[in-house]
């Protein structure tokens, strides 16, 4: 009676012990969470003046702005989505449609999982070899490149997954009233899945906007004012790098106020790939 | 006809994500073939990178890369488990979402930001009240002195390490959320009918059945730890020396790609950072790829206890 009793309160104190280690855990994850939002907002809001969006970036100890890098981050993002994303798409519509559980299939499958979370700095050496290298000289193309092969597999797995979700029974009307597999795709599975989809390439735009590594010696960065996409192009990650590891106080300034427009820019896009576009529900 | 061009279409498509990865490594074997070809094995376990005398061994990063990545893990295994554990067992539904999503945030900020704030913000504080208590209070125990020996400098191993922990968490923890729900209900009900605790349902129903995912995760983290540039860059010191002090400045093979690769002069300096980032590629690909054959094999599995 005394051993069970005793045995009785060792399992509950166990339990009342690990389950405080698990609020206390997750508190830990609050407070470095507050603690990074509220360094950023109250360092960066102080910096952003209307001077930060109609100005280009300055040489130490005088005034300036962040537009130059503004516009070429803009430009590297799309050019990085409209390059890989449709790849993506077609990719995952092989391995959904066509590929399904054939050898090929499921060798992509893995290798693009594996590239999803592969150190993007090492894309950014493979493009400076093979376009930077070959060109003789750092470009926006270099960068846009690097960018697209980071969205690729993003959209590989959450096209495959959303078209996925489409029931067969879609495909299978469509086939017996006679229209050819590709008409099926693109008329009624895309149609279907177009939600599911746009929140996948929404969320790599929302990944590649914060990318720094890959850039760092494909577009590289440029201090003047520059859209040419065969020219180094300044963005917001490389000229923050910079401003923040020099040691000028008015570049510092301009450091954090990137870094805050990028963040927000950042988690709007995942605020609006989360809410405003949500994946459909197929009553199977 | 159409039909057969669209399906060639998304065939090459996948082909292309295929050689894709294909031709990194092939580019990077072909750019670091001059370095390894010159330096031989002994390349990796040199310690020299001096660019004056165009003497490279990887070494230093290699070891700086191990040494922040492990340390990460250490820090952010028990961390994501408590987190998961408090999402999926411990809150009401409607907080659920919430908390999943304020965690997710972590994963969002981009790591230049983790840069920038562990330079500026989180070195300053821990050189000044961490560090000096932690040195004087590990003095003369045998292993924790060395490690915690040297100058508060603020930026070094340690603090790369405990940044990454904090930025490798998130992705531990959606991958645990989405195993730890894969137990089929029915086994965690039984065992709560028996009178079991909430830890002990954890522990010995729910963890015993996800053990490949669970692995799979710390995998998936370890991952991306081993090549995570940016915050690393801002606050490891960037030297190459390997120190038995966690407070002392080192160098990863990311930081070192990071910092050096533009400025690099004469070949043997740049082919020296091809095979850098060639051994890097390598390590990862393994790491993630056990990984995904962890994380497949335990999906396999629940779909066939579903089905049964």
């Amino acid at each position: 009676m005394n051993m069970s009793r005793l045995l009785y309160i060792q399992r509950r104190a166990t339990n009342l012990v690990t389950m405080a280690f698990a609020v206390l855990a997750m508190g830990v994850g609050l407070f470095w969470l507050s603690w990074l939002l509220w360094t950023l907002f109250s360092s960066g809001m102080p910096a952003i003046q209307v001077s930060v969006f109609t100005q280009i970036t300055p040489p130490p100890g005088s005034n300036g702005g962040l537009l130059n890098a503004i516009v070429g981050s803009v430009i590297l993002t799309l050019g990085g989505v409209l390059l890989g994303a449709p790849i993506g798409v077609l990719a995952g519509t092989y391995l959904a449609e066509f590929g399904r559980d054939s050898r090929l299939a499921a060798t992509v499958r893995f290798i693009s999982d594996v590239l999803l979370s592969a150190p993007s700095i090492i894309i950014g050496v493979f493009v400076y070899e093979i376009v930077v290298r070959r060109s003789g000289h750092f470009s926006a193309w270099a960068g846009i490149g690097a960018l697209a092969i980071i969205v690729l597999p993003v959209v590989v797995r959450t096209s495959e997954d959303m078209l996925r979700l489409v029931p067969n029974t879609m495909r299978e009307a469509a086939a017996a009233l006679g229209a050819p597999q590709w008409k099926v795709t693109l008329m009624i599975v895309y149609r279907a899945a177009r939600a599911g989809i746009l929140t996948g390439i929404l969320l790599s735009v929302a990944r590649i906007s914060g990318e720094t590594a890959p850039l760092l010696f494909t577009a590289l960065n440029n201090q003047f004012w520059s859209t040419s996409l065969d020219q180094p192009i300044a963005n917001l990650p490389a000229v923050i790098f910079q401003f923040a590891m020099s040691p000028y106080e008015d570049w510092h300034r301009l450091a954090w106020a990137g870094a805050l427009i990028i963040t927000l820019g950042v988690l709007l896009l995942n605020i609006l790939a989360r809410s405003v576009l949500r994946p459909p529900r197929f009553s199977a | 006809m159409v039909d057969g061009i669209f399906r060639f279409l998304t065939r090459a498509a996948a082909g292309l994500t295929f050689l894709i990865v294909m031709g990194v490594l092939l580019a990077l074997a072909l750019g670091a073939y001059p370095a390894l070809h010159k330096f031989g094995i002994g390349f990796i376990s040199s310690s020299q990178w001096n660019p004056v005398t165009q003497e490279f061994g990887a070494a230093p990063a290699i070891v700086g890369t191990l040494i922040t990545s492990f340390l990460a893990l250490l820090l952010a295994v028990p961390l994501s488990f408590g987190i998961t554990v408090f999402i999926n067992e411990l809150t009401p539904p409607w907080l659920k979402r919430p908390a999943a999503i304020a965690i997710e945030l972590l994963a969002a900020i981009p790591s230049i930001i983790y840069g920038m704030w562990g330079l500026f913000v989180f070195a300053p504080w821990f050189a000044e009240h961490a560090q000096p208590w932690l040195t004087e209070h590990s003095a003369g125990w045998p292993l924790l002195g060395m490690l915690f020996d040297g100058p508060p400098m603020g930026i070094g191993m340690f603090s790369a390490g405990l940044i990454l922990a904090i930025m490798i968490t998130p992705f531990i923890t959606a991958i645990w959320r989405e195993v730890f729900a894969l137990v089929p209900a029915v086994l965690k009900e039984s065992a709560y009918g028996l009178g079991a605790t909430t830890w002990e349902v954890i522990w010995k129903v729910v963890l015993p059945y996800t053990r490949a995912g669970v692995i799979g995760g710390i995998m998936l983290g370890l991952g991306r730890a081993l090549g995570e540039t940016m915050a690393v860059t801002f606050v490891i010191g960037n030297a190459h020396d390997i120190s038995p002090s966690l407070f002392m400045p080192g160098a990863t093979i990311s930081s070192t790609l990071a910092n050096e690769f533009t400025e690099a002069v004469g070949d043997m300096y740049l082919s020296s950072l091809f095979a850098i980032g060639l051994i890097l590629f390598i390590i990862t690909f393994i790491v993630l790829g056990a990984a995904r054959l962890l994380l497949s094999r335990l999906r396999a599995k629940s779909l066939q206890s579903a089905a049964a």
